[in-house]
């Protein structure tokens, strides 16, 4: 992180510090790490009631086909992500990524059908080049802007009682819905989704009112803010992707185990096969698999394994197999948990290898993913 | 005899031993504690060589040898138990102990009215 760059600000940041937050340097915003509860607690209290977060430096961008047509801008959008966007109903989300010439992700995303355009939400780190990317591959017949507006994420199983109880009752939404609805008066876009493995929401609103909701979210008993660092920990608990870590250029969607999010039309033998960039590697990789796989990753001992330790197939490091994307403790499962790349030879859950810390070979199983069970209502 | 470094060790000197933790500032700065790793008794360090090492939930630091010495006792408590380190960084949450190779080394260290001050 380059520390000299002027620093961005959400709209939320004022909020931040009068609740006491620690802030660093985050993708060129200025955003809390945590409050004065820690790092640990806010972790245990998303799992078990509501916590708030800012992401509002994520991007929200809409997508609308010169044609006004919901048809035309799924099909620009499907030339650029292995994601089926015209089969998305109306009112829903879907998980998604960026991909370039080889085959490797440039971004991970949400894809939201609205009426006649789409709604997506990308990564803070990249949100000037995926709006690049997206003017150079599809301007042509799509208007791409950039929204100014905050997101406020409210996560765990408290989270939809809350809303209920303040505004809306949102129960009847499913995970992956998106309505608008009005939150103390405000009009809103609420997604039921989030990235913390708990039922939560995400719920977009205009800057200059995300203070306000904010608050009234943070008056709510059963709601604390919760910072960047707690949400990394939640995150890989939850088995989910952090962009520039687990997932990046370097690695194919298959390599990240992420198949998931390619639906049967965009796959070999599919509707509307390939037709995104590196189709024929990321294809080819679907249909024979890929040399090397994202697994999880559980150290035998109470040492957390962080990211960039390199991972040998022996106690004595002698053979290097792979390298941690993502490590630390997991509050939730009360031990060290990570994840990392594997040959798939070791990927089965079991396999025993070792990560290098501190030029010691500490034992590590590979472990299903996630780490947690989500709580997220289907 | 208490001393401080700036990088937020304390010593508590007696005799030529000094027993060595970290401040309630650096334990504070570190958040909840998840992990100690202490270095071997009878291992010997210079002044500056990463002698423990601290994770917390986000993060792993150093610890760093206040003075050249050799390692004469560890409080394994606090590996059993990082969490001692946060309740009581000056007390149960002590690290090790050291044999210090020159007591009049400590002489270049803080005291603590000067470590009130670093720490504003």
């Amino acid at each position: 992180m380059d520390e000299t760059a002027a620093t961005k600000k959400t709209p939320l940041h004022a909020l931040h510090l009068s609740l006491g937050a620690r802030m660093v340097p985050f993708a060129g915003y200025d955003m809390p790490v945590q409050y004065p509860a820690g790092v640990m607690k806010e972790h245990l209290w998303t799992r078990a009631s509501a916590g708030l977060f800012d992401v509002s430096h994520m991007g929200q961008v809409t997508i609308r086909a010169r044609s006004g047509k919901y048809e035309d801008a799924a099909l620009a959008l499907e030339s650029l992500v292995p994601v089926d966007i015209l089969g998305l109903a109306e009112g829903r989300q879907r998980y998604g990524f960026f991909t370039d010439d080889n085959g490797g992700i440039l971004d991970d995303l949400m894809i939201t059908h609205m009426d006649d355009y789409l709604f997506v939400v990308v990564n803070a780190s990249c949100k000037d080049e995926d709006i690049k990317h997206l003017q150079d591959h599809i301007g042509d017949t799509c208007e791409i802007t950039l929204l100014d507006r905050a997101l406020i994420a409210l996560q765990g199983p408290r989270a939809v009682s809350v809303l209920a109880e303040l505004w809306a009752d949102l129960a009847y939404m499913k995970f992956m819905d998106v309505r608008h609805c009005r939150l103390h008066d405000v009009s809103c876009l609420v997604s039921r989704s989030g990235y913390s493995g708990e039922d939560g929401f995400e719920i977009s609103v205009p800057a200059d009112k995300a203070e306000d909701i904010a608050k009234r979210l943070l008056e709510h008993p059963d709601v604390q803010p919760i910072g960047l660092g707690a949400r990394d920990s939640l995150r890989l608990e939850a088995g989910l992707c952090l962009y520039g870590n687990d997932i990046d250029q370097t690695t194919t969607p298959v390599e990240a185990a992420l198949e998931w999010g390619m639906q049967k039309a965009r796959k070999t033998g599919g509707v509307r096969a390939g037709g995104f960039p590196g189709s024929a590697r990321i294809l080819d990789e679907l249909d024979n698999g890929a040399s090397r796989r994202r697994v999880g990753l559980k150290p035998e001992g109470k040492a957390p394994v962080r990211g960039h330790a390199k991972l040998y197939a022996d106690a004595e490091g002698k053979t290097e197999i792979g390298e941690v994307t993502s490590g630390g403790f997991g509050p939730s499962v009360e031990s060290p948990v990570a994840m990392g790349y594997v040959p798939v030879s070791c990927a089965a859950p079991g396999t025993p290898v070792y990560a290098e810390v501190r030029g010691k070979f500490l034992p590590v199983t590979v472990s299903a993913l996630p780490f947690i069970t989500p709580t997220y209502k289907r | 005899m208490l001393k401080f470094t700036e990088e937020h060790e304390w010593l508590n000197i007696e005799g030529d031993v000094a027993t060595v933790g970290i401040t309630a500032h650096a334990a504070g700065q570190l958040g909840d504690l998840v992990f100690v790793e202490l270095p071997d008794v009878g291992a010997v360090f210079s002044k500056g060589d990463d002698a423990a090492t601290v994770e917390s939930v986000k993060a792993a630091s150093e610890v760093y040898c206040p003075l050249d010495g050799e390692i004469t006792e560890i409080n394994e408590a606090i590996t059993a138990d990082p969490e001692l380190v946060n309740s009581d960084p000056t007390g149960a949450g002590w690290f090790f102990k050291l044999k210090l190779k020159n007591v009049a080394d400590a002489d270049g260290l803080l005291d603590e009215s000067g470590y009130k001050e670093l720490i504003g």
